[in-house]
């Protein structure tokens, strides 16, 4: 049978219904809408986004919980000396502080190498002590200054000064109230990346990308839409973890919620910048992930997500600030812990959005669509 | 008025050293559906491509309706119906989200619910894309480029992989197509595919049209009317196969993975003497079918080869 030999037609044209016509934004209104619903659809997606930072900080809330004074462990090693200095520990004021153990120097020694006990106490001369400590661990400097302390005390050490100490834990010094801003950052840098670098090779590796320039669709609307998805999903992001903190661990937001919005909304643009930037060329999804892993390395390390970049060498302390998730990272914990207004925030501000508008810019020079 | 698609002397150079198209020259009317045909690796998704304005060719011009796509890309993207070689669409969109999605990207759309209803797909509406079989997948890609309401449809190996009656399925919403009046460019690496419907093609290899007519006319002139496959006991050499050639109403004759292939213009007169000269010869007939010549003949007698070979 070939098409000659078919029945004549019946009717010049298929059967048409009163023709539509599109708007101008019919286009972009349904890309978003197609991507939010993708989204939504994919239960990996709300999982990484939104309950994976909240597990991660429920996990590190309670590890580095700010414990009633923190018990320090001493080993104490048998002899004569052990039993004075039991004594003397157990009549200082602060001797629930102290966690006792006497054993063998091998013992001590094996236990102090494997970080169980923080200090060692050994014989010394004329009835003296030796402690044995790492000046690199802060708790074993911590606990060489309070065991002497409090023996100096016990042994009627007299000081020179009179002093009272206050205690201070309020929110908003303590490691939740540093982490949380952090891992807010962290998310918007892994779902900028992921969310827009991942999702766009992935289509173009399934060809949906030339798909699409197939048809009339204009070019920005796509891009401005997915870079629509990602700001509603921010704001979705910040609410949960913040609200999560101030239940949870009762943190205190101090900076406008209008301003901590600006920042992520900052952040989350900037990342989807490098993640097109990232995403501008890669035809396979395999190298896309290593090429996401390789830029946001450097910034889970360096950025001050879980602890301060204080630590590093002041040396390369300018270079850490000029990373993006060091600026948002940075510009939120000063935002949400300290209020600090936007404007004088601005340099952090200008660092993200740099780096936002020449990755974008770049991106669509290079930017492959087939 | 215008050819719906023109193209002069095309090429297609990658990297600067494999050439996927080497001087194609085409020119398709409006209301025809026009088939490229040809092994895999042959150019055709190249050409195609660079057809629907998603590739730029190296050399050569293309023409559609009488534009180009340097000058009206936006313009005439919208008489464009495109189905590329395996678009995988996003799979948690539905069949009725997806059609409408694409439908959204035009200024005069046709009604999502109507294509689906044609593609028959409007049962799978409210289905996951990725819950969908092979065939309805094929025929949602095809919706989303029905929808535009095109007028030139192009669609590259459209029913690659399908089954019989999936395949049938599309076929029969191609006519329809081009019943309405519309223009179809389809490529394809199946014989029977492009007898049935295509009014003419151009048979591709390596990069080149080596035949263009009529399915009817490329057989006819290429393929002889009929092919008369047998086996037979013993050694067939260079020598046998000239005997064959010299049996009444033979045109040509090839060896074929030990069977004989001749291409006879009637049977009735070649078998009755093959039989005999078999017979004479002392050797056993092992197999003998006779069948209408097809594309596939054509294409053997034109490259030495089968389409279906890599």
């Amino acid at each position: 049978m070939s098409v000659a030999q078919e029945t004549p037609v019946q009717s010049a044209k298929a059967p048409q219904s009163i023709p539509r016509r599109n708007g101008r934004w019919a286009g972009y209104s349904h890309l978003l809408m197609a991507r939010m619903l993708e989204l939504k659809r994919e239960p990996e997606v709300v999982f990484w986004v939104f309950v994976f930072p909240l597990l991660l900080a429920l996990g590190l809330g309670i590890a580095f919980r700010n414990k009633p004074g923190d018990a320090v462990s001493v080993a104490i090693v048998e002899g004569s000396s052990a039993q004075s200095a039991q004594a003397l520990l157990a009549r200082s004021p602060h001797h629930d502080l102290f966690k006792i153990q006497v054993l063998n120097a091998d013992d001590a020694r094996k236990g102090f190498r494997l970080g169980k006990f923080d200090l060692v106490i050994e014989p010394g001369l004329n009835n003296g002590f030796v402690y044995r400590y790492d000046p690199a661990r802060p708790e074993s400097v911590l606990a060489k200054a309070e065991v002497n302390d409090a023996l100096q005390a016990a042994s009627g050490r007299n000081d020179a000064v009179a002093t009272t100490a206050v205690t201070s834990s309020e929110p908003g010094s303590r490691y939740i109230d540093f982490l949380i801003p952090g891992l807010l950052g962290m998310n918007l840098m892994n779902s900028g990346m992921w969310g827009i670098g991942f999702a766009l090779v992935d289509m173009r590796q399934r060809k949906l990308l030339k798909r699409y320039v197939g048809t009339p669709m204009r070019r920005g609307d796509f891009l401005l839409a997915i870079m629509t998805s990602r700001l509603i999903l921010m704001v979705i992001e910040i609410g949960l973890l913040l609200v999560f903190g101030i239940i949870f661990f009762h943190m205190r937001v101090l900076g406008s919620v209008l301003s901590i919005a600006t920042i992520g909304g900052l952040g989350s643009l900037t990342f989807g910048g490098v993640g097109l930037l990232t995403a501008s060329r890669a035809q396979k999804i395999e190298s896309i992930s290593g090429l996401i892993n390789l830029v946001m390395m450097p910034m889970w390390i360096f950025s001050g997500v879980f602890f301060s970049y204080e630590r590093f060498p002041a040396v390369i302390h300018p270079l850490i600030k000029a990373l993006p998730l060091t600026a948002l990272n940075d510009a939120l914990r000063a935002s949400i812990l300290e209020g600090t207004p936007l404007l004088h925030q601005w340099s952090r501000l200008l660092i993200l959005g740099l780096w936002g508008g020449i990755s974008f810019v770049l991106a669509l020079k290079w930017f492959r669509w087939t | 008025m215008p050819p719906a698609i023109q193209c002069r002397d095309l090429r297609k150079t990658y990297d600067g050293k494999v050439e996927a198209v080497r001087g194609l020259t085409l020119e398709i009317q409006t209301g025809e559906c026009f088939g490229l045909l040809g092994p895999n690796g042959a150019g055709k998704t190249t050409t195609i491509e660079i057809l629907e304005g998603l590739l730029a060719p190296t050399s050569g011009e293309v023409s559609i309706l009488g534009r180009n796509w340097r000058e009206n890309e936006r313009e005439m993207r919208e008489w464009l119906g495109i189905s590329l070689q395996e678009t995988r669409l996003s799979e948690k969109l539905t069949v009725h989200e997806t059609v409408e999605l694409f439908a959204s990207f035009y200024r005069e759309p046709r009604s999502s619910n109507e294509v689906l209803e044609q593609l028959q797909l409007t049962e799978k509406a409210d289905s996951w894309v990725g819950k969908l079989s092979g065939g309805q997948r094929q025929r949602l890609a095809v919706a989303t480029a029905l929808v535009c309401n095109p007028k030139i449809l192009f669609l590259d190996e459209p029913t690659t992989g399908l089954d019989p009656q999936s395949r049938r399925q599309l076929w029969d919403i191609i006519r329809e197509f081009q019943r309405a009046g519309g223009t179809v460019l389809l490529t394809t690496h199946y014989m029977d595919e492009a007898e049935r419907l295509c009014d003419r093609l151009a048979i591709v290899d390596h990069g080149q049209i080596i035949a263009e007519g009529s399915p009817a006319d490329l057989i006819e002139r290429l393929g002889g009317h009929h092919v008369v496959e047998f086996s037979v006991s013993g050694n067939s050499d260079g020598a046998a196969l000239q005997a064959w050639r010299g049996l009444p109403s033979v045109e040509s004759v090839r060896e074929d993975d030990g069977l004989v292939a001749l291409n006879v213009k009637q049977p009735h007169l070649t078998i009755p003497a093959l039989l005999e000269a078999i017979d004479k010869q002392g050797s056993q007939l092992q197999h003998l079918t006779t069948r209408q010549a097809s594309l596939e003949d054509v294409f053997v007698r034109l490259t030495g080869r089968h389409l279906r070979e890599e």
